[in-house]
């Protein structure tokens, strides 16, 4: 496959912010229709490769070739002329629009004057078609999948005669089923000759859909793998740098004190229904299941921050169904929300005040506070969290790891008894993911019963004492640690 | 990681923090103050400065409002209007009806709260968003003003009310001049010190994240658009001092007035950065800048256009500032 000329070259290519280097010199090829997997931790410098590629930053030193012609875009239209795709995380898509329009946008095609809806609706048609996707272009954007979403987003890149292919964290937000349609469109693109370069955090998927793999550390290319099936602890430990112990700590044995009951529950829009568990005091209780089997719904209801129309939460034996978060948290029924960006944190608000506002009624005294006095009570958590940063800094400026735990932080300073965790390492790295888990598991040995729910299913394995698996907003069944595996839990989930 | 080096000059101590994102507008004010002392002979002197002051009072009293309801993010169309139903309801109460002045101005306070009660309501209970829902109470205040008196202005309110805004007590504040620092006051210990203010903050910030922290969010927004129409009828008390009179057609345009002097001290529109220390300064500015002109005998219609290129100024330094 070498015998072809790459697309794109790299040659010691460095960025610079003031006296601060974030990327040392990378070189890197990419050859038509080949997948290379971009590997590392947050802040590893795979962002910043990738917005120099996309022209949204320019290196600081450097050389880089297109098809063998000097390439230096100077912002993100020169490398779009050029050919790149760049696939953000956050889908950039106009949920009003249609389809087509959104293929479209900025560059209609013009007719007389007018835009030429029809030629606009064919060219998009065809777009779609190479993607294998089945949908009418004259459909608005708003309600479909995140994984549809995506592939109109490469559907558009397409249309600009992409040659090569960014793509950030594809399947960050979809579920099993998607993901494998995406992997086929890959496939599909990689016959066509379009060069892909793919950033994940899912490594088991690295093994199924890179061709090559390139890990980087501290803004420095650390290792090179010249095939996609290379053990995942090989991986993760060139991300870290270090040989890892377990990922996952040993669990605490549960008490025999049913903490958390639910019966009979159901939600009014029918995400889930007559869903019947029970957590133990020290106990860790997975969900597993696919995207949109109703798991966040459920632990959203059940922390109060969604509506229950059947079925009640009982604490300790006493009924406690929440209308609110308010009420949940009075019981002491807490929820780490999957989203941490638009749920968790307030991002341009300082770590104290985002750590004071579920404890504004306990730091107050006859209601009166201090930015002092939350600042004290956060630095507290800080220290004992080991968030990286300080008070007064900004929670947007932390890593993905550390605004998870200013948000756990938040709830454990008020020493909650049922700890509900929705995808709670999502966009988190490896090596920070380890100390989540060191987190949840403390908990847990702390008498605290804490619910677990990921997608990430090594992780409900690995944390948990037993596992629900939902299937389209059913109970499928509950597996005890010595039964689960991924084949037991994907069946229950695929009922 | 540059990022990660600068700290926020957030926990300082004191007030002083709280004019925080408002040093832009600071050094705006002085520098205005430098100018108008340098340009005219009579800026720079008590007299002035008091009647500065006595002409801020009502802007000042409204904007301390405004600043709450946009600190969560929403926004108060209606204060003008409620000022003039504040007003009216004053004058029907006492020169109409007779009734004891200390009486008509709490009835006259408790039907501009009422406003606020209900747009609160609205934005709340029925999802109506915050423009629409005081535009149109705007617009239906303003008709009950004008239907007290078929539009009519009333006079002949007790001689001391007037008096109110005229005598200068030690020589140096009207009693309208008071309230207003009693106001400005207020509201700063309570955006900064007390639980309720805190709480702001972080509904402005991201309303979901606030609601998922067990904070009353729907309670929150109801509260601040009462406050903020009790305000805009406080202010409503003190223009019918200054005037002698009520007449339905005050305070048309206020709302934004107060919306620019929010604006004009830091306060961001979206919610959750900005406060009440800011609101101070954009209102001194704002009053300033009228004397000034005033004082320069620049025309009415020519200031309109600099208070415009003002706030223009204001909004896109802050915002360069911190996109540095």
């Amino acid at each position: 496959m070498t015998t072809r000329s790459p697309i794109l070259s790299l040659r010691g290519v460095q960025k610079s912010y003031g006296p601060i280097k974030v990327l040392h010199g990378v070189d890197l090829d990419i050859y038509p229709g080949e997948v290379v997997a971009l590997l590392g931790e947050n802040g590893a410098g795979k962002s910043t490769l990738s917005n120099i590629i996309s022209g949204t930053v320019q290196p600081s030193a450097g050389d880089m070739t297109w098809s063998g012609a000097p390439y230096a875009p100077a912002n993100p239209r020169a490398a779009i002329d050029e050919g790149v795709g760049m696939i953000h995380q956050e889908l950039k898509l106009l949920p009003k629009l249609s389809i087509a329009e959104n293929v479209f946008v900025g560059r209609y095609p013009m007719k007389a004057g007018r835009i030429d809806r029809k030629g606009m609706e064919e060219r998009a048609r065809s777009g779609l078609k190479r993607l294998g996707l089945d949908v009418s272009p004259d459909r608005l954007v708003e309600g479909l999948s995140t994984g549809k979403q995506q592939l109109i987003e490469i559907a558009k890149a397409l249309t600009l005669n992409a040659r090569l292919l960014i793509l950030d964290e594809p399947t960050a937000a979809l579920g099993g089923e998607e993901t494998q349609l995406l992997f086929q469109q890959i496939a599909r693109l990689k016959a066509d000759g379009v060069g892909i370069i793919y950033i994940s955090h899912r490594l088991e998927e690295i093994r199924q859909i890179a061709d090559r793999i390139v890990v980087m550390r501290d803004g420095a290319k650390v290792q090179e793998f010249d095939r996609g099936d290379v053990p995942i602890r090989t991986i993760v430990e060139a991300m870290v740098g270090r040989s890892l112990e377990r990922m996952f700590p040993a669990l605490p044995t549960p008490s025999d004190h049913v903490a958390l009951e639910v019966r009979g529950l159901s939600s009014p829009a029918n995400t889930f229904r007559d869903i019947n568990f029970s957590v133990r005091k020290g106990e860790v209780f997975g969900i597993a299941g696919l995207m949109g089997a109703g798991r966040t719904e459920l632990v959203r209801a059940i922390t109060g921050a969604d509506p229950i129309s059947a079925g009640e939460v009982l604490l300790h034996g006493k009924p406690v169904t929440p209308r609110s978060p308010i009420d949940a948290i009075r019981n002491g029924i807490v929820l780490v929300p999957e989203d941490r960006k638009l749920q968790g944190v307030v991002l341009d608000h300082s770590i104290a005040e985002n750590i004071g506002y579920a404890n504004l009624r306990e730091i107050s005294r006859n209601g009166w506070i201090s930015s002092r006095r939350i600042r004290e009570f956060a630095d507290g958590f800080i220290q004992q969290f080991g968030v990286k940063g300080r008070g007064g800094q900004n929670a947007g400026e932390l890593s993905g790891g550390n605004q998870q735990k200013v948000v756990l932080a938040k709830w454990l300073a008020r020493k909650p008894q049922v700890v509900v965790l929705d995808e709670p390492t999502r966009g988190i790295d490896v090596g920070a993911r380890s100390s989540i888990y060191d987190l949840i598991i403390n908990l847990a040995r702390e008498g605290v019963a804490v619910i677990v729910v990921s997608s990430d299913l090594e992780e409900v394995l690995g944390v948990s004492g037993r596992i629900m698996v939902m299937a389209q907003g059913k109970q499928a069944g509950i597996l005890n640690r010595e039964d689960a595996n991924d084949v037991s839990v994907m069946e229950l989930a695929t009922i | 990681m540059v990022a990660a080096v600068k700290e926020r000059q957030a926990f300082a101590g004191g007030l002083l923090p709280s004019l925080r994102g408002a040093t832009g507008p600071l050094i705006g004010l002085i520098v205005l103050c430098l100018f108008l002392t340098l340009a005219t002979d009579k800026f720079l002197s008590i007299r002035n400065f008091l009647n500065v002051l006595d002409q801020i009072t009502v802007l000042g009293v409204m904007a301390v409002g405004m600043t709450m309801v946009i600190l969560i993010g929403g926004i108060d169309l209606a204060v003008g209007s409620v000022l003039a139903l504040a007003m009216m309801v004053l004058g029907y109460l006492n020169v109409v009806l007779g009734v004891p002045m200390w009486l008509a101005i709490t009835l006259a306070l408790g039907a501009a709260s009422l406003n606020g009660l209900v747009a609160g309501l609205l934005i709340t209970r029925f999802n109506v968003p915050p423009f629409i829902a005081t535009l149109a109470m705007m617009s239906m205040t303003r008709g009950l003003a004008n239907m007290i008196t078929d539009g009519q202005q009333i006079i002949g309110f007790p001689a001391w009310f007037n008096m109110m805004a005229i005598v200068r007590f030690g020589g140096f504040l009207t009693l309208t001049v008071a309230v207003m620092v009693v106001v400005f006051i207020v509201g700063l210990l309570y955006q900064r010190y007390r639980h309720g203010g805190r709480v702001l903050y972080a509904i402005g910030g991201n309303p979901e994240v606030a609601r998922l922290a067990g904070i009353n969010v729907q309670r929150a927004t109801v509260l601040v658009y009462v406050v903020c129409s009790f305000l805009a009828g406080l202010s409503g008390m003190v223009l019918a001092a200054r005037l002698d009179s009520v007449q339905p057609s005050s305070g048309v345009s206020y709302e934004l007035d107060a919306i620019a002097a929010v604006v004009i001290g830091g306060t961001s529109l979206s919610g959750g950065t900005g406060g009440i220390g800011g609101t101070i300064i954009g209102v001194l500015i704002i009053g300033v800048l009228r004397n000034g002109l005033n004082l320069l005998s620049v025309s009415p219609f020519l200031q309109q256009v600099i208070i415009g290129a003002v706030i223009v100024l204001a909004v896109t330094a802050e915002t360069y500032r911190k996109r540095k």
